[in-house]
């Protein structure tokens, strides 16, 4: 007969330092490949491509603020996919809401520039962000409450719609013809966020930090958070303190939609003030990830987003210092993460030597 | 008249045969539970995978040979494919890792590989645009039936294509026949729908969602390296295979996980595609054609919201999917 | 009888999970041409026993004989070689598939539905069972389901057939049906056990019996030889004396009136059939039926849970002022005021949440109270701390996920946060399925303290013994109808369990 060398059973709990250091052996070791990956690409010193990423990040203060202003964006989307995932509702529509939410900013800035004071203006390219982005994800949302329809799937079809719907009004608004939007209201600046204290980016912190404030609390001491993670773990417990799910399900989904329309509004009223299909770039799938590392917690999403946008910037710096093509980040992200996701095995799982003697003795 | 519909249907076609490979493979990879959001991944890596097979080929100096010049860049290409399905395998089946973010990596991991490649190679070659044209081999794969040219308007609607082409509608209606009418595929379809019960009939449920990933990876990889070999005629330039990896995603839920109906849904994906940037009125307007590229996205979603309604359940996702099976949870 | 050799022998076989220990040291012997009854209370090893004859668990220690030869079964695979066959109380399979689909599952060779389909037929012709071999699973009824799991290891060649409490699902007239069947098996050979704690079913079909009690084999014997009260006493251990107060009921009003309620599941099959009665204040009113009798659907209508085709569940307050309670959700049966306590069957799926800690776990009820915003987490903490003092619960604190605990300390955390609602009316499913003896009884004990507050409480319970001596009345449910409601003082079981199996428990028979 056949004997399995290992047992694999599911452990109850870890103390959070072990862990912890679990995952920071992951992150080592994943750093580990990446530095061979790197050295056979360009012949170098890992400990050169290391400082190389490190000065890619943080080498001047121009840097560090760029840095920042990647994190506050990607923990932004993170922050907004949260209450949906918390309620296993998997959103990966962040794309799409984030493009809607910019979207409607971008209309907003395109044709009531001149219009309407500033502040006006502002304001309404902040609800309008807001609620584009809460309907994209209030529809799937919709669908689920009432006929469970599939949201990964959902919410996944919805951010190429948001895509095409981008790429018509970029066409649109182009005087050029080349679909590209430029700078909007290079001249006026109207729509554009105010710059604090000399720094472009520092609004956009600002924001993101007090969202995350918003988030942790929303989740953990509402009666909204609390509802949505009851619905999460079992909707039969839920129904039965008569808590009304389809409502929980639609309600935190705008929420997730508004948040990542509140990222679209960032990126296009404080950062490019501009707009085009690429936005986005890929943070609404990046999020998920921020979100899952981080088990849901916005405060250690700071740490994951932290990581994350380190290795993108960080490793885009190297490929071009080193003279790789600036994809090799994509390579050395996907690496680190799957160390990361295969790590939470370890965490999650006991696994014993099964001592043979005793049955082969038979 | 005819030959104009003939030129657009066979290029329906050929937008379509990469999603067809791609849904197929998928399709493959969820019957056996395992959702698999790296499949745009998989196929960027199938593509420069054989793009890079091609071009140490063409380069090495020798006098190239038709037979070699196909099969170095398809075992290429089924090698880098089967190494994607092999790590989305072990992280989610033997470290029963979350399915959706692992899949999520997968495809910034293979986007970023097909990429990387693409771009160094274009700096090996010094070309001076940003592509790369694998015109010799790229004919190899684009041999058509001998006697396509000579019998009009259903030659080109019908033979007009190469191998690739057809041996991607051949593998989508083997699959539909081995998931409908073999053990293999009664088996595969238990594991996907009930692991725990698949598990207690002796079904070895971790070596049939490797087998089904792996397989189904290496199948969509086709897609991608039909798209750059045929469809591009050779030529990689980056970010060139767009989100196609994605509407495959969307013509597996469009094709209620059946391969064969994804052989006529795969032509009408491509259809719209081809009607979108050719032949709907814009009404003078460009941007319009823009919208008319959601379409596809736009009749998945029908798809997917009937379905759910109608709560038939033969054409709901398989049960088990995206969840990790353990045997020893309850 | 005597001349007879074991088709199986489990010798000194062991199981432990962890630190508990399922089996100690059993010996078992199954007969070809017998039905043997493997009799024991909930949790004392039979379903553990089983299952490594089956290949889903295997032995830590012992030796299991088929025909004399010592044998490995290591997996289902295995057990299928050897001829074994059990039917889960959770039936393995597959939904979307159909009948044929799901009996040829898991076999080697080449697919061949059509000849699969008529060997099912000759399977079915033999033993007289009813199967549409094209039928999708999910069309079925439970009980089409479970013959459907007989066919499939008859299909398999099963010589041995192992049933874990097949009887739990199924209507009497199926029952019945069914100990049809397994006499026309035996009689062609092969070797059943049933897992039963069921004394009629031992009595009714079996030929031998076989009892366990607390993982620890107690003997068997030929079932003509032995009755009733000698099988209880041997799976209880010594002579059943539960001694459970039971207060006068102190001024009892009515607080519930239920009227012709009848409910169909979702399938359409009816689950209530016209049922009336009153639950009044300082009370326990006894549920008693078979399981599946319709006692779930019952108090999920009266807490809101369940769709109603017709009737009415009044609530009467203490001034009489009446109000419906039909057609009203949980959440609105709260805001009229009516405190409607609930302990249902599925302790983790539905009254608690498995991930979160025990003070979380109190804030359910609790987390709406207080205006604005914010959920108020001190008091469900201090709650969470009283019910742990209080009831004695075992955890190392009260931020440990409920799932961590043992089945006596969930049933304590989920019962004492439902009556420190200080409810009028109490409803209770099962409150002490899986529990042990002192459990049991702090259970029992609490259930009367709101008694003999004025709660109006109902007790749906499975052990007779105890709701004859728990219960002021017992309203007795068969197959989803009234078979009588009796007082609790007095009644006895005899007729009690013979109302649960016949409408108004008439012995036409005799």
């Amino acid at each position: 007969m056949k004997n399995k060398l290992f047992h694999v059973s599911r452990r109850p709990a870890m103390p959070w330092w072990k862990s912890l250091l679990i995952r920071v052996i992951a992150i080592a070791l994943a750093l580990v490949v990446c530095a061979v990956v790197t050295m056979l690409f360009t012949g170098e010193n890992p400990l050169n491509v290391f400082s190389a990423m490190i000065s890619g990040s943080f080498g001047t203060s121009r840097k560090i603020w760029a840095t920042l202003q990647g994190i506050a964006i990607l923990l932004c989307v993170s922050l907004a996919v949260t209450p949906a995932f918390r309620m296993r509702f998997w959103n990966v529509g962040g794309e799409g809401q984030i493009l809607m939410g910019g979207l409607a900013c971008a209309a907003c800035m395109i044709y009531f520039g001149d219009v309407v004071p500033n502040w006006v203006l502002i304001l309404m390219m902040t609800v309008s962000a807001i609620v584009a982005g809460a309907i994209w994800g209030g529809i799937p949302a919709i669908f689920k409450a009432k006929w469970n329809t599939n949201e990964t799937l959902f919410t996944l079809m919805m951010n190429y719609i948001a895509t095409q719907l981008v790429a018509y009004f970029c066409n649109i608004w182009d005087k050029k013809g080349s679909g590209i939007v430029g700078v909007i209201n290079p001249a006026t600046e109207a729509g554009w966020f105010p710059v604090l204290g000399g720094q472009r980016y520092l609004l956009n912190v600002i924001i993101v930090a007090i969202l995350v404030v918003f988030v942790y609390i929303y989740l953990n001491y509402s009666k909204h958070g609390y509802e949505l993670t009851v619905v999460g773990e079992s909707e039969k417990t839920a129904r039965y303190v008569g808590i009304k799910v389809e409502k929980v399900i639609v309600r935190t989904m705008l929420l997730s939609g508004a948040l990542c329309g509140v990222a679209g509004l960032l990126l296009v009223g404080g950062t490019d003030h501009s707009i085009s299909t690429t936005i986005a770039g890929g943070r609404g799938f990046t999020a998920v990830m921020v979100s899952w590392l981080a088990k849901f917690n916005p405060v250690v999403m700071i740490v994951t987003s932290f990581i994350l946008v380190f290795l993108e910037r960080g490793s885009s710096d190297i490929t071009s210092k080193f003279g790789l093509n600036k994809s090799f980040s994509d390579i050395l992200t996907g690496i680190i993460l799957f160390f990361i996701i295969g790590s939470e095995f370890f965490i999650n799982y006991r696994i014993d030597l099964v001592h043979n003697t005793e049955k082969e003795a038979k | 008249m005819m030959s104009q519909i003939a030129f657009y249907f066979s290029r329906a076609i050929q937008q379509g045969i990469p999603l067809l490979f791609g849904s197929t493979g998928e399709t493959l990879t969820e019957k056996s539970g395992n959702l698999n959001l790296g499949i745009p991944g998989v196929m960027y890596v199938g593509a420069i995978s054989g793009v890079i097979g091609a071009f140490f080929y063409e380069q090495s100096g020798a006098a190239l040979n038709p037979f070699l010049g196909v099969l170095i860049p398809l075992l290429c290409s089924l090698l880098g494919s089967l190494i994607m399905g092999l790590i989305y395998s072990f992280l989610t089946v033997t470290l029963r890792a979350n399915q959706n973010v692992t899949g999520l990596a997968l495809t910034t991991f293979g986007v970023g590989i097909g990429n990387f490649f693409g771009g160094s190679l274009i700096k090996i070659s010094g070309a001076d645009v940003p592509s790369l044209a694998l015109s010799q081999t790229s004919a190899f794969f684009r041999t058509k039936l001998p006697f396509a040219d000579s019998l009009g308007w259903f030659g080109e609607m019908f033979l007009s294509y190469s191998f690739l082409a057809y041996t991607a509608i051949i593998i989508a209606f083997v699959a539909a026949f081995v998931l409908n009418k073999t053990r293999l595929g009664l088996h595969l379809r238990a594991v996907g729908e009930n692991p725990k019960t698949a598990d207690a009939a002796g079904i070895n449920v971790g070596r049939y969602k490797y087998v089904a990933t792996c397989v189904g990876s290496m199948i969509a990889g086709l897609g991608g390296l039909y798209y750059v070999m045929d469809y591009a005629s050779g030529v990689w330039s980056n970010d060139g295979f767009g989100d196609r990896g994605w509407l495959a995603i969307a013509l597996v839920i469009f094709t209620i996980w059946k391969p064969d109906i994804g052989v006529l849904a795969s032509i009408l994906y491509g259809g719209v595609y081809i009607l979108a940037i050719n032949l709907l009125p814009t009404g003078g307007i460009a941007a319009v054609r823009e919208l008319y590229k959601a379409l596809p996205y736009l009749m998945t979603i029908i798809v997917l919201v009937i379905t759910s309604m109608r709560n038939k359940k033969e054409n709901q996702p398989p049960e088990s999917l995206g969840l990790a099976y353990f045997r020893e949870d309850r | 009888m005597s001349e007879k050799t074991p088709v199986i022998k489990m010798r000194d076989i062991s199981k432990a999970f962890g630190s508990k220990i399922a089996n100690d040291k059993v010996w078992l012997d199954i007969y070809r041409g017998e039905i043997l009854a493997l009799l024991g209370e909930n949790g004392s090893g039979k379903t553990t026993l089983m299952n490594m004859l089956s290949g889903i668990y295997f032995p830590d220690e012992g030796e299991i004989y088929i025909d004399d030869k010592p044998v490995t079964i290591a997996s289902p695979k295995d057990a299928f070689g050897f001829g074994i066959g059990m039917i889960h109380q959770h039936f393995k399979l597959v939904d979307v598939l159909s009948a044929t689909e799901n009996i040829v599952l898991g076999l080697p060779g080449k697919l061949d539905l059509k000849g699969a389909r008529e060997q099912i037929k000759k399977i079915c012709d033999t033993y007289g069972f009813d199967v549409n071999p094209d039928r999708k699973i999910y069309e079925m009824s439970v009980s089409e389901k479970q013959t459907v799991e007989i066919v499939k290891a008859l299909y398999r060649g099963a010589e041995i057939l192992i049933l874990d409490e097949p009887t739990a699902v199924l209507t009497p007239q199926e029952t019945d049906k069914l100990f049809n069947v397994l006499r026309a098996m035996r009689d062609d050979g092969k070797a059943i056990v049933i897992i039963t704690h069921k004394m009629h079913e031992v009595e009714a079909l079996s030929d031998r019996v076989a009892v366990l009690r607390h993982g620890h084999f107690v003997g068997d014997m030929l079932t003509k030889d032995t009755n009733a009260q000698e099988m209880t006493n041997m799976m209880v251990g010594r002579p059943v004396v539960l001694n459970i107060d039971r207060p006068e009921p102190k001024d009892p009003k009515p607080r519930i009136e239920v009227k012709n309620l009848t409910v169909r599941d979702m399938d359409g099959i009816i689950k209530l059939d016209n049922v009336s009665f009153t639950a009044n204040t300082g009370e326990i009113l006894g549920i008693a039926g078979i399981s599946g009798c319709g006692q779930k659907e019952l108090l999920e209508a009266i807490a809101g849970l369940q769709p109603v085709e017709s009737g009415t569940v009044t609530y009467i307050e203490d001034d009489g002022k009446r109000e419906e309670l039909l057609g009203k959700d949980p959440l609105a049966i709260q805001n009229m005021g009516v405190a409607l306590s609930f302990v249902p069957e599925d302790r983790l799926g539905m009254g608690l949440v498995g991930n979160m800690d025990l003070s979380d776990n109190m804030m359910l009820r609790s987390f709406r109270r207080g205006k604005g915003l914010f959920a108020d987490r001190k008091t469900p903490h201090k709650l969470a701390e009283k019910v742990v003092h209080d009831l004695e619960v075992v955890t190392p604190s009260v931020s440990t996920p409920v799932r961590l605990l043992s089945g006596g300390n969930v049933q304590k955390v989920l019962v004492g946060r439902e009556i420190s609602e200080a409810p009028t009316v109490l409803l209770t499913a099962y409150a002490v399925r899986g529990l042990d003896i002192n459990a049991s009884y702090m259970i029992y004990d609490l259930i009367n303290k709101q008694k003999e507050a004025g709660v109006a409480v109902i007790y749906v319970g499975e052990d007779l013994d105890v709701l004859l001596e728990l219960s002021d009345r017992i309203l007795v449910l068969c197959g989803g109808k009234v078979s009588g409601i009796v007082p609790g003082r007095g009644a006895k079981k005899r007729d009690v369990g013979m109302m649960m199996t016949r409408l108004g428990g008439t012995k036409d028979e005799k």
